[in-house]
């Protein structure tokens, strides 16, 4: 097949159109919120709010409510919850944010198990990007809108925050605030996240893109960019890999993901290694 | 003339008011300051006043309350008992007018930021929320830069900086915020010889400029040069004061200590 057909014929279809367009944004908001996971060192936190909404999905799905209501008021109610456990720091943060995660997936699941619809469940669990409805879409593209202008009208006291808490503090702000202000932010993302690459993978969309561009560069704009585009790349082509392929979309973006990553790491290696032997 | 009134929402809720002009810079009656969780007070029954305009040093042994005193100063501890005013007002209330400088270590240095970028924010306060730097604060910073030798320096990635580049980096920004008192953490800690002069020449510019600065140092040599007063801290409490004295209560737990930090 030539290439340009192995790239285009897929998007004959209306659904892989749609696929492609949500993939592609919810990509590029999980890596644009991810770069502040990354290096905020939220990634264990990010994980667990993938994870905390399973209930909420299956809930909302057995009563035939809006789904993605029900995995945002999860999330939510995750993100404040793990605050509320870990307040009076007799429990540490990690811990609580442990707790919470198993308990609430461990409740997903047992919902899910009493009814025993293993296909929906399924896509719960590993994303059904192919299925996404243009309502869902447009959902989507209003989640993201609503993360962008946040981030941009936040973005100094975000950063500030980020590497001088102190200072932040010290000038009136409330660190505390503003992270849970991203919480709120990335529950909004792992909603769409979940319907492209479903709940046990989310994370990975969070983290491995921005991860890249950490390697690529120092100026956190940039990095913001690169990590964007490189989610949005993994989507598209992920998407297409799974097309032609017959395979899992969410697994093959996930991959693609990790793949650019390796290749990264894999050449800036090699260059430090050159770096230090010529001196 | 009919100016543009731009808008302001200040961090905090609300725009501090203007505190009386002949309050201290800071005073402390009976101050007990606890942290959170701790058993004993860090600070116990301290006293202390500091006008406006005065060069202070802090100084006593690691963890004489110090670090503590100046946090406290800055609004982030909450006071357990008595009373601690700056500028007769709440500390952390006017968050315009007092800077704060952490020890270097508090900082996250490899997060992907400019030198320049750090410094900005020193501004932040008179910005609130929703403004970006304009200008004026770009020129401000650049101008914190230059003062403390490190213009060349403005693009770097912060944790490309040495350790005496950092600190000069962190006081830059204490300038562009252009605060009446600096805290200053253990400005000298650890610096080259050329930051030690640097910040020195900086301190003594602030003085002529009507500023009060609060510095916690190590550093005995430069007390009667650069300071108007000392206060000795052991223990949570001040044991003497004055920038002329040599303490025996002091010099004692200074060497106890010293031995104590070899040893560990």
């Amino acid at each position: 097949m030539n290439p340009l057909d192995w790239v285009l014929s897929p998007f004959q279809y209306n659904f892989m159109r749609t696929a492609a367009l949500a993939g592609a944004l919810v990509g590029a908001t999980c890596a644009l919120l991810g770069v502040y996971v990354v290096l905020r060192r939220m990634a264990f936190i990010g994980d667990a709010l993938a994870h905390t909404v399973l209930p909420g999905l299956v809930i909302a799905y057995l009563n035939r409510w809006n789904m993605t209501g029900g995995a945002l008021a999860a999330g939510i109610i995750t993100a404040l919850g793990i605050g509320w456990l870990s307040r009076r720091r007799e429990i540490r943060e990690d811990t609580a944010i442990g707790i919470l995660f198993t308990g609430m997936f461990a409740l997903g699941i047992l919902l899910m198990s009493a009814v025993r619809s293993f296909r929906d469940f399924s896509h719960m669990l590993f994303g059904y990007i192919i299925g996404v409805t243009d309502d869902q879409l447009r959902l989507f593209a209003a989640l993201a809108l609503i993360i962008i202008v946040v981030l941009i009208l936040l973005h100094k006291e975000l950063e500030l925050t980020s590497f001088d808490p102190i200072h932040a503090q010290v000038i009136g702000l409330r660190p505390d605030a503003l992270r849970y202000a991203l919480l709120a932010l990335m529950a909004l993302a792992v909603v769409g996240a979940i319907q492209a690459v479903g709940v046990v993978l989310t994370s990975a969309l969070l983290i491995v893109p921005a991860a890249t561009a950490s390697l690529l560069t120092k100026r956190l704009p940039a990095m913001m960019a690169l990590a964007t585009l490189i989610a949005v790349i993994s989507s598209l082509t992920g998407l297409l890999v799974s097309y032609h392929l017959d395979v899992a979309s969410g697994a093959a973006i996930v991959l693609i993901c990790i793949a650019i990553f390796l290749l990264v790491w894999v050449i800036r290696t090699i260059h430090e290694c050159r770096r230090t032997t010529q001196r | 003339m009919n100016t543009a009134r731009r808008l302001f929402l200040p961090y905090g809720g609300r725009r501090a008011a203007g505190s009386p002009s002949d309050a201290p810079a800071l005073a402390a009656q009976d101050l007990c300051v606890r942290y959170p969780g701790a058993d004993q007070p860090a600070l116990r029954d301290v006293t202390i006043m500091v006008p406006a305009g005065a060069r202070v040093a802090l100084v006593g042994p690691n963890g004489a309350g110090k670090s503590t005193l100046l946090k406290s100063a800055a609004g982030l501890l909450p006071v357990v008992g008595g009373s601690l005013m700056v500028y007769g007002a709440r500390p952390g209330s006017l968050p315009h007018r007092v800077a704060y400088l952490a020890q270097r270590g508090e900082l996250d240095w490899n997060f992907p930021i400019s030198v320049r970028r750090l410094v900005v924010a020193g501004r932040y306060p008179h910005l609130g929320w929703l403004r970006w730097p304009a200008r004026e604060d770009w020129r401000k910073a650049d101008a914190a830069l230059e003062r403390l030798g490190i213009r060349d320096l403005a693009e770097r990635q912060i944790g490309e900086l040495s350790g005496g580049q950092q600190q000069r980096a962190l006081l830059a920004r204490a300038l562009a915020q252009e605060a009446d008192l600096l805290l200053l953490d253990e400005p000298l800690n650890a610096v080259d010889a050329a930051t030690r002069e640097v910040v020195s020449t900086v301190l003594r510019d602030l003085q002529r400029e009507g500023k009060t600065v609060v510095v916690a140092t190590h550093d005995l040599d430069r007390l009667q040069t650069d300071f108007d007063d000392a206060l000795f801290l052991l223990d949570g409490q001040v044991v003497a004061r004055g920038a002329g004295q040599a303490h025996p209560h002091y010099a004692r737990a200074s060497q106890l200590n010293g031995r104590l930090e070899v040893t560990a």
